[in-house]
């Protein structure tokens, strides 16, 4: 049997070079146009036109997705959510990126590694609406491998002409944070060479009635950090990208896992599960939070989440961090916000350009001088994303400009 | 076992197995599923009432649904068998499809009164509910994974285990279970009865390791589950989780075995199980 690598629990990882990422939410279709959308304060966020019983609440939804022309080979998998897949895998080169690295790897030793909340749920449901007398599913919906949890992951891996591991993560809101930490210890261990890692959330009545039925959504553009939040707006987005353990970078430097152990839905009020995230991620970056130049915030605009972050952040890192939420321009892409705010800091640390959080007029008390409503072109080094989920799930994710010596 | 499986070019995951556990109607917890798999006994003729798992308030236990009830009744018996605080395991909690039922009321609902949604059903429907009931419950701040993989969901959750438990160094709880589909849903998805497995896997040997599991990659075209001997198999017949009675069988019988789990069309996850021999 060949020796593994090994490194203990509370030791520092190698660090991962993202090789290339992409991005498709509300507030724009790939990187620079996101980055644009950042830069010029432009919102992704409309009134709810989605739903076919009015709810008055505003949606990142991306538009004509449903209207695109699709790939007949991949016939089996259309649906709302492999569209926003496909239209993110379409984006920024991603594919040929990957097409370079299974000639350089093989199929077989890439592995697929994504995160979704409700996967292509919008299909089934769609499919109930439409039900034949006899209880069936409407023929063009009769497609099993659509109506499982699993239907992004086989969808990636058969877009990409993967062949590796394929796996999906569905912890809700860390979903596609914790895709990263996953492929790392696969990458780690030897048991792929590369990984696409990733995630899709797709705008449904289950996300959009439930979240209602849980008094959680904003009837205006979710404000994050603002004193007068009064909930979220649900968003929808894709996003991916492929680590390996040597590349251009920028450099996954590490990551941090956690529960709250404390309600379905509502956050831990200390912030215990947030915190030890957070010290984890630095611990196995073996960074100090004053390392940390710029954090994308998890900032869904519940009243909760902020406060608790906000005094986190206020707590655990110095004045210099910059730190925001970018769910006013995207909405709360819920398993997909991970991926969409790893990508967006990615971004931060490429344009050297911490965006800034929209629609708050003014901020919470409870924020320290960490929080920044206006963008600013800074010097970032270092910056990482917080995703803190549903069911009490964390993940902080770190990543560094250039590979630490 | 296809004899055309070769290695994937991955090196092998040892593990130790601490405490398992195993629930479902006929076989209703570990001591009774290990002496109907030694064939020492028959199955209870009756199937057993669904598990109230002690873990939840008393409110909260007759409210939970299947998923949530099956799972933590299972990772409960495994923390027990291992001699491990809950608390402090980080866990894996596989589905191939989640909570079905709950899929069909939501999409039923959906469908004529979306409005009506009820919240508590909602945030039950979720993937990681009973991930997160399980920490809430045990006071856990360690990090559990929701995964699937659909019909390789059992081989990818142990693989995802393993090398969590190696990477970090740590025990970790792996759960496994499905339960049964129903309505419209049932004709796309194919689960039946309840079934749910656990266990505590360890990157080290100690007194508390029943046996040893060597985990490797393997490669090779349309590879196949290992197969339960045919009475076993009965017992869970038509659930999504069935493939995996094969590795509970043999930890059961402690016998030397090396099983496959499939993890994808072309790979499949190579398990030797090495028993512990008698201690001394």
């Amino acid at each position: 049997m060949a020796a593994l690598p090994s490194h203990g629990g509370s030791g520092r990882t190698a660090p991962l070079s993202v090789s290339a990422a992409t991005l498709v939410c509300a507030a724009g279709r790939g990187r620079a146009a996101v980055l644009a959308a950042l830069r010029e304060r432009r919102t992704g966020l409309a009134r709810n036109a989605f739903t076919s019983v009015p709810l008055e609440t505003w949606i990142g939804r991306v538009p004509g997705i449903e209207a695109e022309p699709w790939p007949h080979s991949l016939a089996e998998w259309e649906c709302r959510n492999n569209r926003l897949a496909w239209a993110a895998l379409c984006t920024d080169d991603f594919r040929a990126r990957v097409a370079q690295a299974r000639s350089r790897y093989g199929a077989g030793r890439i592995a697929v590694v994504v995160g979704t909340s409700t996967a292509s749920v919008g299909a089934t449901e769609e499919a109930y609406c439409r039900l034949e007398p006899d209880g069936q599913f409407p023929p063009d919906l009769r497609r099993p491998v659509i109506h499982t949890p699993h239907s992004l992951a086989g969808f990636t891996q058969q877009a990409l002409g993967l062949e590796g591991f394929a796996l999906t993560i569905a912890t809700a809101c860390s979903s596609s944070a914790k895709v990263f930490a996953e492929a790392a210890r696969l990458l780690a261990l030897g048991l792929a060479d590369a990984a696409v890692v990733g995630g899709a959330d797709s705008l449904c009545g289950s996300v959009l009635f439930g979240f209602h039925s849980l008094a959680l959504l904003s009837a205006q553009p979710c404000r994050p950090f603002d004193p007068g939040r009064d909930g979220i707006s649900l968003g929808e987005g894709a996003g991916f990208a492929l680590l390996e353990r040597e590349g251009p970078g920028p450099w996954l430097l590490g990551y941090g896992e956690s529960s709250d152990a404390h309600h379905m839905s509502s956050p831990h009020p200390e912030g215990l599960g947030a915190r030890r995230a957070i010290e984890r991620a630095l611990a196995r970056a073996g960074l100090p939070a004053g390392a940390v130049d710029y954090i994308n915030l998890h900032g869904t605009a519940s009243h909760k989440n902020d406060e608790i972050e906000a005094r986190v952040v206020a707590e655990l890192f110095p004045a210099r961090t910059r730190a925001s939420s970018t769910k006013g321009w995207t909405g709360h892409a819920l398993g997909a916000a991970g991926i969409l705010e790893a990508v967006i800091t990615l971004m931060a640390l490429e344009a050297q350009f911490a965006p800034g959080t929209l629609n708050a007029r003014t901020l919470d008390p409870v924020c320290g001088p960490q929080l920044m409503l206006a963008g600013e072109e800074r010097s970032l080094a270092c910056a990482s994303s917080h995703s803190f989920g549903f069911g009490g799930s964390n993940c902080v994710l770190l990543f560094g400009r250039e590979r630490p010596a | 076992m296809s004899a055309a499986m070769h290695p994937a070019g991955s090196a092998a995951l040892s593990v130790w197995v601490e405490g398992v556990a195993l629930w479902t109607p006929r076989l209703p917890g570990w001591p009774a599923a290990r002496a109907v798999l030694r064939g020492e006994t028959q199955p209870q003729g009756e199937p057993a009432p669904r598990p109230q798992p002690a873990l939840l308030p008393p409110t909260e236990r007759r409210r939970a649904p299947d998923t949530v009830a099956v799972a933590l009744e299972v990772a409960f018996a495994a923390c027990a068998s291992a001699g491990r605080d809950p608390a402090r395991l980080p866990s894996v909690f596989a589905s191939a499809y989640g909570d079905l039922p709950l899929n069909d009321y939501m999409c039923a609902t959906l469908a004529r009164t979306p409005l009506l949604v009820s919240p508590t059903r909602f945030h039950n429907s979720v993937h990681n509910a009973a991930a997160g009931y399980w920490t809430i419950a045990t006071g856990c701040l360690e990090p559990y994974t929701a995964l699937s993989a659909r019909e390789h969901t059992f081989g990818a959750g142990l693989l995802s285990a393993a090398t969590q438990a190696v990477s970090e160094d740590a025990a970790v709880l792996y759960v496994a279970y499905d339960i049964e589909a129903c309505g419209p849903m049932a004709t796309m998805v194919s689960s039946r009865g309840l079934f749910g497995v656990a266990m505590v896997l360890s990157p080290q040997p100690s007194t508390r390791a029943v046996a040893r599991l060597v985990c490797e990659v393997r490669a090779g075209s349309a590879p196949r589950n290992s197969a339960a001997s045919a009475q076993a198999a009965a017992l869970v017949q038509g659930n999504a989780m069935a493939g995996c009675l094969c590795v509970f069988e043999a930890l059961a019988q402690e016998v030397p075995r090396e099983l496959m789990q499939t993890l994808s069309g072309g790979l499949a996850l190579s398990v030797a199980i090495v028993p512990r021999g008698p201690v001394a």
